[in-house]
């Protein structure tokens, strides 16, 4: 009989191989699919992996890529891991993500086509507060009313998104646009634009903030007594209580970053590679967001690496897609399988697996 | 009387790293009552889980009968006439007392029977219950008669019995003690399992007493001074609390009027509690578990604020100010669950002593923690109170019960409280250890700090207290000088015997 057998502590090597091992399995059972599909899988894995980064041809459109993707997922994953830390389980932060782009796109285009310095960076402030208002909204309720954060966030998602049609169509439309959907594009406005910083390298001012979320967010956890306070939270809800932790607090303050990094990052998007509103501007970046904070361990510097390797996943799926013809929901299951295997093998890292008969406790 | 029932043969067990039982045999007597002793860690529970079927020796072999005793799993043990009450209870609160005693049956009767049999049942043995009364609305004591009722349903030839008493009153404990004796005359073994001394010198046959796995004696307890068993348990002779020069000074925690509806659908609220604690003075505070204790250690330490007013320190009114601004002011606490509570489990112990010394020890300057201070202070509580542990990085919840709880109460103590209130300070602590607890407790008091001691444990409170207050259903008890006190007033102040009566021994 095998058994599982829980730990004493979890192991600290268990919980540095679990990524790795969730990738590698990954790699084995997606080739399968990849062969009973009828495609070469060890080419499809090489096209995945490899060929974004180091092809002859592709290598110099895609590598800039990488960053682009990489940087609003980072930027969303901080924001979410602080809340999943605590137990606060922000699900809606495509929504708060839309809701930036709004609020910071409108900003924008309100001073069109003035050239003042002042407009970016007042975007930038505008769509985190966008992200962040549309975050207290299942906050306040959590703690006035005891609701389920993870119900109000999602369901936010979808009002969230009739908002964007709306202002696509309506408040936000290009007046020049000919009567089509969507805003002026924000690449014919350098005051507002969120342009590369250094020409073909991918990186935006986004990519900058998620990097500095990364060591805002590291040191906080680690060092700072907030940190200490949201993973007691988590930890241990009564206990950080009777240290004298406000639940209400906490509440607020995780919404509220994964908020304002969410929002961040939508009006990074939308000023920068998106270049405008448009009705379908949002492309599930909040939702892999929380794939990417989970595959990182909820760990910053994890977060990452795990942001870096879904954009990889992404450029190579499209890459593979162009290449081997490979189904585009062949690569969505690829990504979902990375999620599967790390949350199988990262029982491990709690329990360890014994052999011998079986005995009652 | 003379036969033996079961007979227990070079029992061991070895889990890793620590061998439970090693070559433990003594026999059980057809009707006797048999005491095992020994401290926690002792092995105790896992002798009991191998003749309940809940554990396989890994040598060894039991006899019940006369025949070969293999029980594979607890049904089996039930099926040989083998029967145990828990000291934590497996009760489901929502459901009514006949449904919870057919849950453990294999065929159960229909409720109307199985009623009468409940009835027939606790009559017989002084044990009173409504078989239809919700569980969650019953006492501790109450709750227990149901699990001894479920056991004596199946006719058992041996009861074993948990630390039945910890969560008795005096008086409960005498009608225990009736309906015990009443079925060992008429030929039911009872093992019974305890550490305090006393009961089983008035109660026990023999007695068997472990220490470290191992089988020290087998014994009269009744020839025995409570002393030698206790030095028979530990080993050796501790030291036993030094008494002191009772020096009171000026009064530093003020409860006036105290009321808080309860937390949840089974807690307890608290009504109109008033006390007052001087400074060198402790106040000693008992009562069988769940009549308040968590709600006023969560209504002192500030977990749950109170009206304006009820709480003052020192002169001012802290009753809306949280567990930081009361630890601030020098009121600390230490509640009884160690785990999740007191502690998290998951965190190592530096970060555990983060949890409540982070301003008073100055561990945080600016919203920065610092990590090498908190490293210090972690292994300063290590240090002083005796704390197992391969190093202050480990996770709280890798600790055993007992050297987490030195860790716990340590953290407190070293952080100079002016008034400290702890509940279940030694519970499941070793004696060695919980003799070093009561001492820093007297000692912290010696240096004109104010106590309040809450705990299920009266020998403890009679040691170390000054004053003794008792909680029944959130109410407190005048409080009384202990030298004042004997068992019985002190059972009356606890709620006296909750309307039971001794068994009619025929």
């Amino acid at each position: 009989m095998i058994r599982l057998e829980r730990r004493p502590q979890p192991s600290r090597a268990w919980t540095a191989l679990t990524p790795v091992l969730a990738v590698l399995l990954t790699m084995v059972v997606g080739g399968i699919m990849f062969a009973l599909l009828g495609k070469p899988p060890l080419e499809a894995i090489r096209i995945i992996f490899w060929d974004p980064l180091f092809h002859p041809q592709f290598a110099a459109y895609s590598r800039p890529q990488l960053l682009v993707k990489a940087g609003p997922l980072i930027l969303i994953a901080i924001g979410l891991s602080l809340g999943f830390r605590a137990g606060i389980w922000n699900i809606g932060a495509e929504g708060q993500y839309i809701m930036g782009a709004i609020c910071g796109a409108g900003m924008g285009l309100a001073f069109y086509p003035t050239t003042s310095p002042l407009i970016f960076p007042a975007m930038v402030m505008a769509g985190a507060l966008g992200g962040w208002a549309w975050a207290m909204i299942p906050a306040v309720l959590k703690v006035r009313f005891g609701t389920n954060e993870i119900l109000v966030s999602l369901m936010l998602v979808y009002v969230a998104e009739a908002l964007l049609a709306s202002v696509s169509q309506k408040l936000l439309r290009n007046p020049e646009g000919m009567g089509f959907p969507g805003s002026r594009n924000f690449k014919q406005f350098p005051a507002a634009h969120n342009a590369e910083i250094f020409a073909n390298s991918g990186m935006h001012w986004g990519v900058i903030a998620a990097f500095v979320a990364v060591i805002f967010a590291y040191v906080l956890l680690t060092r700072h007594i907030q940190g200490f306070n949201i993973r007691l939270t988590g930890e241990a809800p009564r206990a950080a209580r009777f240290s004298g932790v406000s639940p209400a607090r906490i509440i607020f303050l995780c919404l509220g970053f994964g908020g304002a990094l969410a929002g961040a990052a939508g009006l990074f998007e939308v000023s920068g590679p998106a270049g405008q509103i448009t009705i379908d501007f949002n492309s599930g970046y909040g939702f892999t967001a929380i794939i990417v904070a989970f595959l990182g361990r909820l760990h910053p510097v994890g977060i990452l690496l795990a942001g870096l390797l879904m954009a990889l996943t992404y450029i190579g799926g499209e890459l593979a897609q162009l290449m081997l013809g490979l189904p585009g929901a062949s690569i969505q299951l690829f990504q979902g399988m990375l999620l599967f295997f790390l949350l199988a093998t990262d029982v491990f890292t709690n329990f360890r697996l014994r052999f011998g008969k079986t005995e009652v406790t | 009387m003379a036969d033996t029932l079961l007979s227990l043969r070079g029992l061991t067990k070895a889990y890793p790293g620590v061998v439970a039982n090693d070559d433990v045999s003594f026999d059980i007597r057809v009707g006797e009552i048999h005491a095992l002793l020994g401290e926690n860690g002792a092995g105790k529970s896992t002798l009991v889980k191998m003749i309940y079927g809940l554990v396989k020796p890994d040598r060894g072999d039991m006899t019940l009968g006369g025949a070969p005793y293999v029980p594979g799993e607890p049904k089996a043990a039930r099926a040989s006439g083998v029967s145990m009450v828990f000291q934590h209870f497996s009760l489901f609160e929502a459901l009514s007392v006949a449904e919870n005693v057919a849950l453990g049956m294999e065929n159960p009767p229909k409720t109307r029977d199985l009623a009468r049999q409940i009835r027939e049942v606790s009559e017989t043995y002084g044990l009173p219950l409504d078989p239809f009364r919700v569980v969650g609305t019953l006492s501790a004591g109450e709750r227990q008669r149901v699990e001894i009722i479920r056991c004596l349903l199946q006719n058992p030839r041996l009861l074993i019995m948990d630390e039945p008493t910890s969560v008795l009153t005096p008086q409960e404990v005498e009608i225990l003690f009736a309906t015990l004796r009443k079925l060992s005359s008429e030929g039911t073994a009872i093992l019974y399992i305890s550490h305090k001394l006393e009961e089983i010198r008035s109660l026990c046959d023999h007695a068997t007493i472990l220490r470290l796995g191992k089988k020290v004696a087998t014994c009269t307890p009744a020839e025995s001074t409570a002393r030698e068993l206790g030095e028979l348990m530990v080993g050796s002779s501790f030291a036993a609390p030094v008494a002191r020069a009772h020096a009171s000074g000026a009064v530093l925690l003020e409860v006036q009027n105290l009321s808080l509806p309860a937390p949840g659908a089974f807690g307890t609220p608290l009504r109109d509690i008033s006390f007052s604690v001087k400074a060198g003075e402790v106040l000693g505070l008992g009562g069988v578990a769940g009549n308040g204790q968590d709600e006023l250690l969560a209504a002192l330490s500030g977990e749950r604020l109170s009206p304006p007013g009820s709480v003052t320190l020192k002169g001012e009114d802290v009753s809306r100010a949280g567990p930081m601004s009361r630890r601030d002011a020098g009121l600390l606490s230490a509640p009884e669950e160690r785990l999740g509570h007191a502690a998290a489990p998951a965190m190592s112990l530096i970060e555990n002593g983060v949890l409540t010394a982070a301003r008073r020890e100055g561990l945080v300057s600016r919203g920065f923690v610092n990590w090498g201070k908190a490293r210090k202070f972690a292994q300063s509580v290590i240090t002083a109170f005796d704390v197992r542990t391969p190093s202050p990085m480990a996770a709280a919840g890798a600790l055993s019960g007992g050297n987490l709880q030195k860790f716990v109460i340590g953290r407190e103590i070293l952080q100079r409280p002016d008034v400290l209130v702890v509940n279940q300070p030694t519970w499941g602590v070793d004696a060695a250890a919980a003799a070093a607890i009561r001492q820093a407790l007297l000692d912290l008091a010696a240096k004109g700090a104010a106590i309040i001691v809450i705990s299920q444990d009266l020998d403890e409170l009679m040691e170390v207290s000054d004053r003794f207050g008792a909680l029944n259903e959130g109410r407190l008890s005048p409080l009384r000088p202990v030298s004042e006190l004997n068992m019985e007033q002190i059972g009356l102040m606890m709620g006296g015997a909750h309307d039971m009566e001794v068994a009619h021994v025929a």
